[in-house]
């Protein structure tokens, strides 16, 4: 009404002494303080009531809250505005010196008004008297409320103050017993020839004011609704408001996990995961693939907690060079430079936890004489896994910055050998510097792609293979992962390491007597650069998982969406962000029981198949270096088919892309080719199944060369049962 | 990688001998093993028999650096000791200047040790002498030269250097890239 008349009349005047007093711009405030301050805690006892009552099923309007308050100004305003809104405004206006009888009765009705609807009654009558009582007034009135809402957007934090003390001053009003009865029965004799119609509408109203405010997320985490497609939309054009989002976020996940209770009519779960996934890579940043893998891994509560431990720092942690000092000695030297350090925990005897300090920790001169490296606390997991013995041999596949490197070393009291390798020359240097700083003797600092390692040497005791991977157990530390990486990225790396385990498999001595142990560890937690890694070694190489030693972690997957890993797996540990406060990290520890893996096919070292001794030729130990992942995976369908060799080599190149598309077409093939097969007689079931995995071995291992199945092979593909069953099929057909 | 000359070897030991005196036949004969120096790169570097045996399969483009590298050979031939070196210098070290918590952080820069920061020196420091330079919780910060002897250094003022700087640990974090 009066809305547009001179909205810059008062736009400076900002919440006065009478301002608290104003329900209305108090109903606009508790919206802005509910995200920043928790809550519930801030709420009136009145809040708290209406809390409470809207936990209690609710007509449909009250969903679209937001728009209403600026919809309801224009004809309606003079009756739907709640009394309390006008009488305080009309006060400050005229009558600076109003009786604090009256203030008292309106705070009261206003409690009153929330706490049932039969005193409501009463109230809406109240409030038609004051219409009449305004009267004219009621153009400046409007004004004056809206101006002071605008006001209240503005000086939120100022204004904030005189609301809470508004809300105990109402508080302390209910502490009037004998008032309010006497009010109420006045309230409930006039209710009794108010009109009831007005009175709903009334009450709507009020609530509509109200649910702009706090109660107004709650409800929607009650009733959660999904944004339509235009309302999506629009927030595409909007500048983003990522307190909304935030809050989505959290009634999103709120009905997933009460799936079943919470939900929205005829709104499917993947229609609730789509939003999720789209807030959770607006609010977070991440890039729609990354949280796509991330939600496979995490149940969606736990997701939320995982992206948001990665937004804060890990605890800066150093390790204690025991090899010059001791962790006492250290502490209370680093104590006396102003820094406060805490030990890291039970599980670490060299670690310390640094809360602050007044003194750069990375250039302390205790730093510089090497008493100290500045070390996450996840990469200590590996060394205590792997456990270095005296006088041992010991290889770092990939050692930079040599952390790790220089743990083991002073877990060997600088005996034995360390032979500290990395791909890249570059890093190297900053492992030279530290060998050196923290006094390390036993090394041997070379710069080999690892891939190529076994060539070099070999007959290691232990090897410790923390292989280079997509990072995403470090997102903190460097956020870049958050949008740079893809699928394509992730099996890069996926294969690199595979590559990388093989080869450190190979470079160890199985006869060790102290060792043969593999430490494998990755700063990533995808499955594909861990579980899938560790299960494709133990299906190439004699190797088989032991416990790691670290009595904490999660236990690693041994089923994973459509992958099932070797059951031994969870004996390999993940460590979270949210759940440890360490960088995301995997470590599994295995232990190489034969040496003859160079001299035998690779597929015979599956564990799970019962393949009988062979004479094969004795093929290489090196893979070749093209051969994709998935092979493994989609050889035995493609071997037990595929009669060509062409077809095979076909095949493999097409299952670099998608494996599991070729698989299914294999198995289409399947049943045309097997009855020529059959013609040709065949043997065991099992048979063909060996033959499968030899071919597929000799396959990988000699790509270079012209793959030439064994025709005798060839030919026994199918298995005695099956055979069987083909032969009462042809029969019939005869008869037929 | 391959044994050092004759001529070689006198250089460096020479150069050693400055810090650490006869102390160097500590280094050759050793009780938990022998050990000796090997050039690869120009630098010196000082290894057990028992890694360098591991070290010869690396190829030599490959090979980064074995044990403790000591020191280098410039190309006149002159040897330059590393502040890698420190670790064997220190035990050994047959002088020694002590500088006060103050200067520590001057030192650890790579300035000069001056008179107002020595706390300590040894008795009998001639002028030039090769000292090993400790802060005065007794850890090795560095080495340098003696610019006074200890007799000189008790009348100097206070803003003249006693010790000139040659190396520090600070270098770790200064020349990370050229530390070896």
């Amino acid at each position: 009404m009066g809305r547009k008349l001179d909205p810059t009349n008062k736009v400076k005047r900002g919440p006065g002494r009478k301002a608290r007093k104003q329900k209305g711009a108090e109903t606009e405030l508790a919206k802005f303080l509910v995200d920043e301050e928790s809550g519930p805690k801030k709420l009136s006892s009145r809040a708290r009531k209406r809390a409470a009552k809207r936990t209690q099923p609710k007509p449909k309007e009250e969903v679209k809250k937001e728009q209403p308050q600026k919809g309801f100004t224009d004809e309606n305003s003079e009756w739907l505005k709640p009394a309390k809104r006008k009488r305080p405004v009309e006060e400050s206006d005229g009558e600076e010196d109003s009786d604090s009888e009256w203030e008292l009765e309106e705070d009261e009705e206003n409690e009153e008004k929330g706490v049932g609807p039969e005193i409501e009654e009463g109230d809406g009558e109240e409030k038609e008297e004051d219409e009449e009582e305004d009267g004219g007034d009621d153009e400046c009135d409007d004004d004056d409320d809206d101006d002071d809402m605008v006001d209240d957007y503005g000086a939120m934090d100022g204004s904030s103050e005189g609301e809470d003390n508004a809300d105990q001053d109402s508080d302390g009003e209910e502490l009037l017993p004998i008032e309010r009865a006497a009010r109420k029965q006045k309230k409930l004799k006039a209710a009794m020839e108010q009109d009831s119609d007005e009175d709903e509408e009334e009450d709507e109203s009020e609530h509509a004011d109200e649910e702009d405010t706090v109660q107004a997320n709650i409800d929607e985490m009650d009733r959660f609704k999904l944004p339509g497609q235009e309302e999506r939309e629009k927030e595409g054009v909007l500048p983003l408001d990522l307190q909304s989002i935030h809050q989505r976020i959290k009634d999103n996940v709120d009905v997933l996990t009460n799936f079943a209770s919470k939900r929205e009519e005829g709104k499917d779960r993947g229609d609730y995961l789509s939003l999720l996934k789209k807030d959770l890579s607006t609010y977070y940043s991440y890039n729609n693939f990354l949280i796509e893998k991330l939600l496979e891994i995490f149940p969606v509560s736990e997701l939320v907690d995982f992206l948001e431990a990665n937004e804060i720092q890990r605890p800066v942690t150093i390790r204690t060079n025991t090899l010059k000092t001791r962790r006492r000695d250290l502490a209370q030297a680093l104590i006396n430079r102003g820094v406060n350090l805490d030990p890291l925990g039970k599980w670490s005897k060299v670690g310390l936890v640094i809360f602050d300090s007044s003194v750069p920790i990375g250039a302390t001169p205790e730093y510089l004489a090497g008493q100290y490296m500045l070390q996450g606390a996840s990469s200590l997991l590996p060394v205590m896994a792997l456990s270095p013995q005296e006088g041992e041999s010991i290889l770092d596949m990939s050692s930079a910055p040599g952390g790790k490197t220089t743990y083991m070393a002073q877990l060997m009291r600088n005996t034995g050998v360390i032979v500290a390798n990395d791909a890249s020359a570059e890093r190297l240097k900053s492992v030279v510097g530290n060998i050196h700083r923290l006094g390390v003797t036993n090394t041997v600092i070379c710069n080999y792609d690892g891939r190529q390692f076994p060539k070099v040497m070999g007959g290691f005791d232990r090897v410790l293979l923390d292989a280079p991977c997509s990072g995403t157990g470090v997102i903190s530390k460097d956020p870049a992962v958050k949008t740079s990486k893809d699928e394509a990225d992730i099996l890069r790396s996926a294969h690199l390491q595979k590559e990388l385990i093989l080869s450190a498999i190979d470079s160890l001595n199985a006869e060790s007597a102290t060792g043969g142990y593999l430490v494998y560890c990755t700063c990533s937690i995808m499955v594909e650069e861990n579980e899938w890694v560790v299960d494709y070694a133990l299906k190439k190489r004699n190797v088989k998982l032991v416990p790691t030693g670290l009595d904490f972690g999660k236990e690693g997957f041994t089923r994973f969406k459509e992958r099932r890993f070797h059951p031994s797996l969870r004996l390999s540990r993940r460590f979270y962000p949210h759940s440890h406060n360490m960088d995301g990290f995997f470590v599994a520890k295995l232990k190489k029981f034969s040496n003859t893996v160079p001299t035998t096919p690779a597929g015979e070292t599956a564990e799970e198949d019962t393949v009988p001794a062979k004479t094969e030729t004795p093929a290489p130990s090196k893979e070749s270096p093209t051969k994709p992942e998935s092979k493994v995976k989609a050889k035995k369908p493609l071997k037990a088919n595929i009669s060509k060799e062409k077809v095979a080599t076909n095949g493999v190149i097409n299952l670099k892309k998608k494996p599991r598309d070729v698989q299914k077409k294999k198995g289409v093939k399947d049943g045309k080719k097997k009855p020529k097969v059959a013609k040709e007689g065949t043997e065991i079931a099992e048979g063909g199944k060996v033959e499968e995995k030899k071919e597929g071995s000799r396959f990988e291992k000699k790509v270079g060369k012209k793959r030439r199945p064994n025709p005798m092979k060839k030919k026994n593909r199918m298995g005695k049962n099956k055979f069987k069953k083909f032969k009462k099929m042809m029969q019939k057909d005869e008869v037929l | 990688m391959r044994p050092l000359t004759d001529e070689e070897t006198t250089t460096m030991f020479e150069k050693l001998s400055k810090y650490i005196g006869e102390n160097i036949k500590l280094l050759v004969d050793r009780p938990d093993g022998t050990y000796c120096f090997r050039l690869h790169n120009d630098r010196v570097y000082y290894i057990s028999e028992k890694i360098l045996k591991l070290a010869t399969n690396v190829s030599r483009e490959k090979l980064v650096s074995v044990g403790t590298c000591f020191g280098k050979f410039t190309k006149t031939q002159k040897f330059r000791l590393h502040i890698t070196a420190l670790d064997f210098l220190a035990p050994y070290a047959k002088f020694k200047v002590w500088v006060k918590p103050g200067a520590e952080q001057s030192f650890l820069y790579g300035n000069h040790v001056l008179k107002s920061g020595l706390g300590r020196i040894t008795e009998n420091t001639a002028q030039y002498q090769g000292v090993v330079v400790y802060s005065m919780a007794d850890v090795p910060l560095g080495f340098g030269v003696a610019a006074k002897s200890t007799q000189e250094c008790r009348r100097v003022d206070p803003m003249s250097i006693v010790v000139f700087h040659q190396a520090d640990i600070g270098e770790y974090i200064r020349s990370e890239d050229t530390l070896t």
